[in-house]
Parts: structure tokens; sequence; C-alpha cells
């Protein structure tokens, strides 16, 4: 069968790829795209390593279809430092040491984000609810939730 | 010539919270891990994976398979050459390549569901895909067993028919699932329980557990056609992978090339080989770039889960509370083939104490289930889980506080462990001292609320090491480590280095060389990475610090004893001192072509002194008699670091150890049918803690510093998940009243319990 022919935003740039149906949105931006950063975990949205946002919602990239990103915008780890400046989340969560092995990281960082830009007053029980679709085996989430807290507060301060 | 003091307190950056080098990398998805390599014309490989948990593997027939358009190249049983049965020393456990070779590709027979029965390269996942159901395989189905116990039984299902129990005497006649009998022994086992005024003998059962390391299994390999190989893959140690894979497909070491991706955690399961060996076979056959990458059902089908086990402990202390005889016989699953961590598991049961008669007995038994691979202290969180169990009881018998009867039987500088050695300084009774001064001890709970406290120890190894600093034209620093960064190794190393040379911690830029790079490296495991490290870092540093002072003495007409280095440069002493200016590393780096060549060491090193390193854990916890479900409510680690090389580096192994030990108390198993196959093979069912779970979790960092280090440093990574199952089980009865025995205490389990516990009128 012939393959779909997409186009989106990826990052704020326009992309045309060509996909199979079965392929996600994860295989798209990993093996079309080449935007590695969101990580394969486990394929069926239980460890969220491929947090995307998609049209401003989080999602699991390995849970959304590559055909289905038509005219809409995505947004990956990839696109979350403006040129040279990390976002705050991105700094704390270096300078929290929020990340060991750093596989999960770029998911716990597109959903942070997306908490952050819900609400800068998140509770420690609403940011590890938030974040409980995000799996990190190295961490024990201390230094995660200590990070995103933190960001936080940075940021209500402006 | 004089050197800085590297144990003084001039460190600026070791002991400090740096940002690690390879941080920006991590944060922005730029890091590139096992499956983010790609090379161009590159196949696809799959693995074809056993259906039934015990087979004989009566024929392949792939000729379908192979006909298909798109496929490239497949491998079987009659790709890899058999391998002699002997054992090798693998860091903490033992391997037999006779062994490893049926494990990567099944032989005579499947051994368990998801066994690896042939491998394909194609052009697509597709094309792969279906190839794999055109592959043939008629197995004769043979009766499985999955429980150790079962196993172990005469007349159970035999995995090996050529499987003698070692390590009894007489050899015994027939074969059978027990593979190995292990011991220790110190003083008179008999003797000693006649002295005990209180004994507590209790059996326990442990369910096996994953990893869980969330990044699955990759590799991507390309064989030239003159042999010459070049591997990418997620590994602790590629030079084990090198070394693994030339013995397994008979290449020469020097043909192979592998570079270690950043790897997205291991804990132990990335210290052995799964898809590398396939990946170069099907590659040498198709004479492309083949890349494969397992599934999370593979992950768990295929790779290593660490032991479940069933252990019994016998404790005998006097009524003041001290601990005259101990006795352990445990029996832990090693999976389809022989080399589960009974060994380490039988040494470590009893090391937090000084008891004066020990016994214990371990049996290593092979079943229907993926072989286990490493995990964290491997062997020692099943064996101090059943003991710190019974010391609990035993403080409750004898109303001792139970803190203060581990203070009053614990293992300090001198005591002789029963596994053998004399202890040199350790820090075990400081972090029970620790933990009994925090608030948190004393704070009050309420009902369905539990306190729970248990020690736990760990060897900790040294090994081969090689490292390397360089420095540049410029007269910055380029360190090389040849063991993968699993945690903030960069970090660690680069301060050690920029302490040592006297050079800003920025101007230090460390990487992971491939096996071309480095002289031979053991794998980050054993909690050696940062200990190794940072001897052969030291080591390479006073090269360079000899060298330029001998350059110095060139360039000034001086002799040895006029300079020396400190603060980064080197000085010139005495009179010398009125003549010349001292020269940093970046004056020599201009002028390194003139006073002979390139400027560098490389530490190259079989580290010994490893100390090892002791930890108390205490944990409330809330059991909710309406589910079952147990809420982990607070959580503080004590742990003697030696000496911190990178303290939130440290107290992130403290953190993420606690929770991957409070995930294996409260919830993670492997979940078999009667079928023989795992029916919990994916994150839904086979449940880690997620962050809603657990707690902050407070880190003390202790620092007994062990002598055979330059700063002081002991492994830290490992200990942390032995404690919290001891902990939990002990909150757990403070809790309810009821001693679980059984893991995990999932909420089923701790219903059960309670409901059971009220028809018998005691509630």
């Amino acid at each position: 069968m012939a393959k779909h022919h997409i186009e989106a935003v990826v990052n704020g740039d326009a992309v045309e790829f060509l996909c199979e149906t079965e392929e996600t949105l994860l295989d798209v931006l990993r093996d079309t795209l080449h935007l590695t950063g969101s990580k394969e975990g486990c394929a069926s949205g239980d460890c969220g390593a491929c947090s995307v946002m998609l049209d401003g919602r989080l999602v699991c990239a390995c849970l959304v279809l590559g055909c289905e990103v038509g005219g809409r915008h995505v947004e990956t780890i990839e696109g979350m430092a403006k040129g040279e400046t990390l976002h705050p989340l991105q700094q704390r969560f270096l300078e929290h040491a929020a990340l060991q092995c750093g596989i999960c990281t770029p998911g716990f960082l597109v959903a942070g984000k997306a908490l952050l830009e819900r609400t800068l007053s998140p509770t420690e029980t609403e940011v590890r609810y938030w974040l409980a679709g995000n799996l990190c085996r190295c961490t024990g989430y201390d230094k995660i939730v200590s990070a995103v807290m933190d960001t936080a507060a940075a940021m209500r301060k402006g | 010539m004089a050197e800085t003091m590297t144990n003084g307190p001039s460190q600026t950056y070791v002991g400090t919270r740096t940002i690690r080098p390879d941080g920006v990398d991590k944060v922005t998805g730029r890091a590139r891990f096992g499956a983010d390599f790609d090379l161009p014309g590159q196949l696809i490989g799959r693995v074809l994976r056993s259906p039934h948990a015990h087979a004989r593997i009566v024929s392949i027939d792939v000729s379908k398979a192979a006909a298909l358009p798109g496929v490239k190249a497949i491998v079987t049983r009659d790709d890899f050459a058999d391998q002699p049965s002997e054992f090798i020393p693998a860091g903490e456990m033992m391997m037999n390549y006779r062994d490893v070779v049926r494990n990567v590709m099944a032989r005579e027979k499947a051994l368990y569901e998801g066994h690896a029965v042939a491998a394909v390269a194609a052009t697509s996942v597709a094309i792969a895909r279906r190839a794999l159901k055109l592959i043939d395989v008629t197995y004769e189905v043979l009766p499985h067993v999955i429980d150790v116990v079962e196993a172990m039984q005469p007349g159970a299902p035999l995995l090996h028919p050529d499987l003698f129990t070692a390590g009894v005497e007489p050899k015994p006649d027939q074969p059978s699932n027990i593979a190995k009998r292990v011991e220790i022994k110190q003083g008179d086992i008999e003797a000693g329980f006649t002295k005990a005024d209180v004994i507590v003998e209790r059996e326990f059962k442990t369910a096996a557990v994953h990893q869980g390391y969330l990044e699955p299994h990759a590799a991507l390999a390309s064989v030239s056609e003159d042999g010459s190989t070049e591997l990418w893959c997620s590994t602790q140690g590629h030079f084990i992978v090198r070394a693994h894979c030339a013995r397994l497909l008979g290449l020469d070491i020097g043909k192979i090339r592998v570079t270690a991706s950043e790897i997205g955690g291991g804990f132990g399961g990335k210290t052995v080989v799964y898809l590398e060996p396939l990946a170069i076979a099907l590659s040498r056959k198709a004479k492309r770039p083949v890349k494969m990458v397992m599934s999370r059902e593979e992950v768990f089908k295929a790779s290593g889960p660490t032991s479940g086990a069933t252990v019994r402990v016998k404790l005998g202390a006097t009524k003041d509370g001290k601990f005259v005889a101990a006795f352990a016989e445990l029996k832990y699953q090693a999976g389809a083939f022989q080399g589960s961590p009974v060994q380490p598991g039988t040494m470590c049961a009893f090391a937090p104490y000084d008891i004066e008669h020990v016994h214990v007995i371990g049996y290593d038994v092979v079943s229907n289930r993926p072989k286990v691979a490493a995990y964290r202290a491997p062997g020692a969180p099943i064996s101090e889980y059943a003991v710190e169990s019974v010391v609990d009881e035993i403080a409750k018998k004898l109303d001792i506080d139970p803190i203060d009867l581990r203070m009053q039987n614990a293992a300090h500088e001198g005591t002789k462990a029963a596994y053998g050695p004399k202890f040199g300084p350790i820090g075990l009774e400081e972090t029970l001292n620790a933990v009994k001064k925090t608030e948190h001890w004393n704070t009050p709970l309420r009902k369905w609320q539990g306190r729970g406290v248990a020690s736990g120890f760990w060897f900790n190894i040294g090994g081969e090491t090689c490292a390397s600093l360089t420095v540049n034209e410029d007269g910055t620093i380029s360190l090389m480590a040849g063991t993968p960064d699993i945690g903030g190794l960069r970090a660690s190393l680069a301060a050690v280095a920029a302490d040592e040379l006297g050079v800003p911690y920025d101007k230090v830029q460390p990487i992971i060389g491939d096996t071309g790079s480095l002289g031979f490296n053991f794998l980050t495991g054993g909690s050696r990475s940062a200990f190794s490290g940072s001897m052969a870092i030291v080591e390479a540093a006073k090269q360079i610090k000899t060298d330029l002072c001998a350059r110095a003495c060139k360039l000034w007409e001086a002799e040895p004893d006029q300079v020396e280095f400190s603060g980064g440069h080197v000085k010139p002493l005495g009179a010398l001192a009125e003549k010349v200016k001292p020269m940093s590393i970046a004056d020599f780096a201009k002028v390194a072509g003139k006073t002979g060549g390139p400027i560098g060491g490389v530490g190259r090193i079989n580290a010994q002194g490893a100390g090892p390193s002791f930890g108390t854990h205490l944990v409330d916890l809330e059991v909710d008699p309406e589910t079952g479900r147990v809420t982990i409510l607070r959580y503080t680690v004590a742990q003697d670091a030696g000496r911190a090389l990178h303290p939130a580096y440290v107290e992130g192994q403290f953190q993420g150890g606690a929770v991957q030990g409070i995930g294996w108390a409260l919830n993670e198993e492997y979940i078999y049918g009667p079928d023989g196959k795992l029916q919990n093979a994916g994150f839904l069912d086979y449940r880690m803690p997620v962050a809603s779970d657990v707690p902050m979790i407070d880190a003390i960092l202790v620092e007994v510093g062990n002598p055979k280090h330059p700063y002081g440093v002991r492994g830290v990574g490992e200990t942390p998940i032995v404690p919290p199952l001891g902990a939990i089980a002990n909150a757990m009865e403070n809790a309810t009243g009821i001693r679980f025995t059984e893991l995990p205490m999932s909420p089923p389990r701790v219903l059960r319990a309670l409901k059971e516990r009220s028809l018998s009128g005691r509630a």
C-alpha cells in the first residue's frame, strides 16, 4: 500500500514526510525526521519516555500514528531550548542532578514543562501525579520533583 | 619533586555539586543512546523467540524466510560454534561460554519462553517481521518447571541432562536442576545455638524481579569484507562485549571495535550479551550494517531478571541481645542456566553483624526462566531481607530497640566477616547513629502506620581500569575513561582531574573512549567505576605532573628538588624562584613541541582495596486495610560513601536504590501461568514505582574514609538496594502485627493476610 504523505509543523518548522499506516509518531520522529531525543522505552504508553506536545497537549508519541499529525503542531525535546538558552527546567535538572542515565530525561522535561505551562504553583503531590506517567528507574524521583518545584518557584518570581 | 596532598582540604571540585559535563546533551535530546545510531544501508534485525517454556528443537527450516525478497541474512544455532564448558570470573558473577552461546541462541532445546531460536536481517521492519513468521521450527514440547523448590525435587523436569550438582561429596550419580551447593562456615554452629536464650527461625520467599532499565537493549553492527567489525551498543562494559563477541564468533579481539553508546540504565543487566553477537553474525553474512533493538516484551522475557528465592534463616541471641549463632539456607533461581548470585547472597547474609558462629548454605538452581543477570548488589537484597526480618523479630522478642540491637551486634573495624576477611574502617555504626538521630526516627505514628529499619552490606570491587588525561595545545584537558557513564561518572572523574592538575573543572572535557582507544577496562559494575576510575585518573595526573616537572628542570637547568607541582603550576623553589617564574599547564602546552612532544598520562591499574559500604534505611508506611495497598510515607537512607566525589550523584544512588528496593518489596514480580509463560511482560503489569508512589528520599552521607583510596572513596551504587526489603517488611509488621515472609507485599497478598488474621480472630 502506498505511504501516506503528511505535512506538519515540528518544533516550529514545516516538515513533510511519508509514513506507513502503522508507523507511530515516535517512529516518524526518530526514524524519518531523525529527532532521536524522544525515546522508546515501552511502545505502549506506560513509560513516558516519548512524551511530546501535540497541538499543546501532552501525549505519548508511541500512542499516536504518524498519519494522525497532518496539519498539526508537534513539539519535542529538541525544540525546548531557545538558541543557546536552556529552558529553566532544563537548567534546574542539571543543577539538581535530576538525571542519572538520562534516558527518561527528555520525557520528564517535556511533561514537566507542560505542567509549568498550566500552573507555576504546583504542590509536591500535584507534581508527583502529573509525572506519574513517566518512569525513571535511576533517581527515585526525588531530585526530579525538586527540580520541577524549584523551577516553578523561580518562574513565579519571574 | 613534592606533590600536593590529594586527601587534604585543598580540593576545589571534589566533594562539590558540579554540573555534569555531559548534562546539556542529556537535557536537550542530543545524547545518543543505543537505539539512536544509524548507518547508511543498514538492515533491521529481529529475533524469533521460543513460544514454549521448555521444548526440544527438532528442526529449523529457514528456506521460506530466506526466499522472501528483502531478507538478507538469517542465523540460527548452526551459525555459532559450540563452546567448551569452563567457568570464568565475570566481576561479581561467574560465567561459562558453553551456556552463553546457548543463551544467545538456543541449541538443543529452548529453555524458556522468549529464548532466541533464530534471527533475521531484512531491509525493513515489516519484512523482518514477515520473515520470522516464515521460519518453520519444529518443537517437541517438554514438561517445564518454574518454581525453585519444585525444580529441586527428584523427578522434576530436567533442564540439562549433563548437570550434576557441584560442591557436594560424593559427586551425585544422577543429574538434577541443582547446579551447585555453596557453603560458608565460621565457628561451631551447634555449640553456638546452645548459648542462645532466644532463637527465631523462619522461611522467606522472594519473587524474580527485573532491573527495569528504561532503555531496551540495542546494538548496531557493521562487519566489512575483511572481517573488521564495528559495534555500537548500550552496555555497562564495551570491553566485555568485545571479548564475548570475539569468543562466540571466532574473531580476533583486535578486529572488533566497540563503542558504548550513552546507556539508559543497566543496574547489572547490561553486563552480558544478547543482541550483540547476533547483530555481528547477521552483518557478517549480509555484509551490511545490522541494527537490532529489543521490544519491552523481549526485555522482560529474554534479558536477565534477578533470582527469586526461598531462604530459611535461624538466628540465636542471648537475652541481653548478643547474636551468638546464625544459620541460613538459600535456594536461588538461576534461570535456564546455572549462575545465580547465590554465592554473594551467602557471603552477604550476616555480613553486617559480628557473630561468632555462622553457617550458610546456598543452592544454585536452574528452572525454565530467563537466565538471571546481575542486579545491583546481586544476591544480597534477598538474603539480607530474610536476615533483617529475623533480626527485627529478635529485637521485638527481647524488647530491645531495633537500632540498638543492630548497634550492639554491628560489624566494625577488626570484625572478621564469616565470608573471610577482617574489616578495615567501616561505617555501619555511624549509619545506625545517623538514623537514630533523625527527627524521622522520633516522629509519632498513627494506626495502620508502621516504621521499619534495616541495615545492608555490599563488598564493592575494583578491577582493571585504564583512563587517560591529555593536555591539549591550549592547556585544556581531555579525559578519557573506558567505563560507560551510567550516572555521573564523567562529573566525578572531571572533578578529580581538575583538582589533581589544578585546572578549572570546565577546562576538563571527559569522554568515554571506545575499545580501540584505551587498554582493557572491566565494566561499570560492582560499584567500581568512580572508585577505580578516580584511582586511574590520579595515576594519569601523577605522570603529567612528573613529566612537567622534568620539562621545567630542562628549561630552567634545575635539579628535581628545585621544582614542585602545585596549584596547576610547576613552581621554582628556593633561589631558583628569584630567577624564573612558575609555569602553568597552559604554558607547558604552548612549548610542548620544544620540550619533548605531547603531554599526557595514562593510568593503567588493577584497582585494589575497594572498601565495603554499609547502609541503614528507615521507612514509615501506611497500610490501607480496605485495599491492601501500602503507601510509603517517609524514607531516610544513611550510607557510608567513604568520600563522596560528587555528593548529589551519591545521594542519587541512595535514592534510586531505595526506590528500586521499594518496588521489589511492594509490587514487582515475574508472574507465570501454568503454561510456563510470563504473564506480565510490560510496564503496565510489571509495576515499577512511579513518582506518585514514593515520597522524597532523605539521604544522609556518612563518610568513613577508605584508607586504600587516595580520596577515601568507597563504591556506593549497590548497597542502597539492600536494606529496603527488610526495612519495609519490618515496617509492615510494625503497622499490622503481621510478619510478611513473602515478597512482594502487593495489595492482594496484604489483603489476604489481613483477612486471614481477622478470620482467626486475632484482629
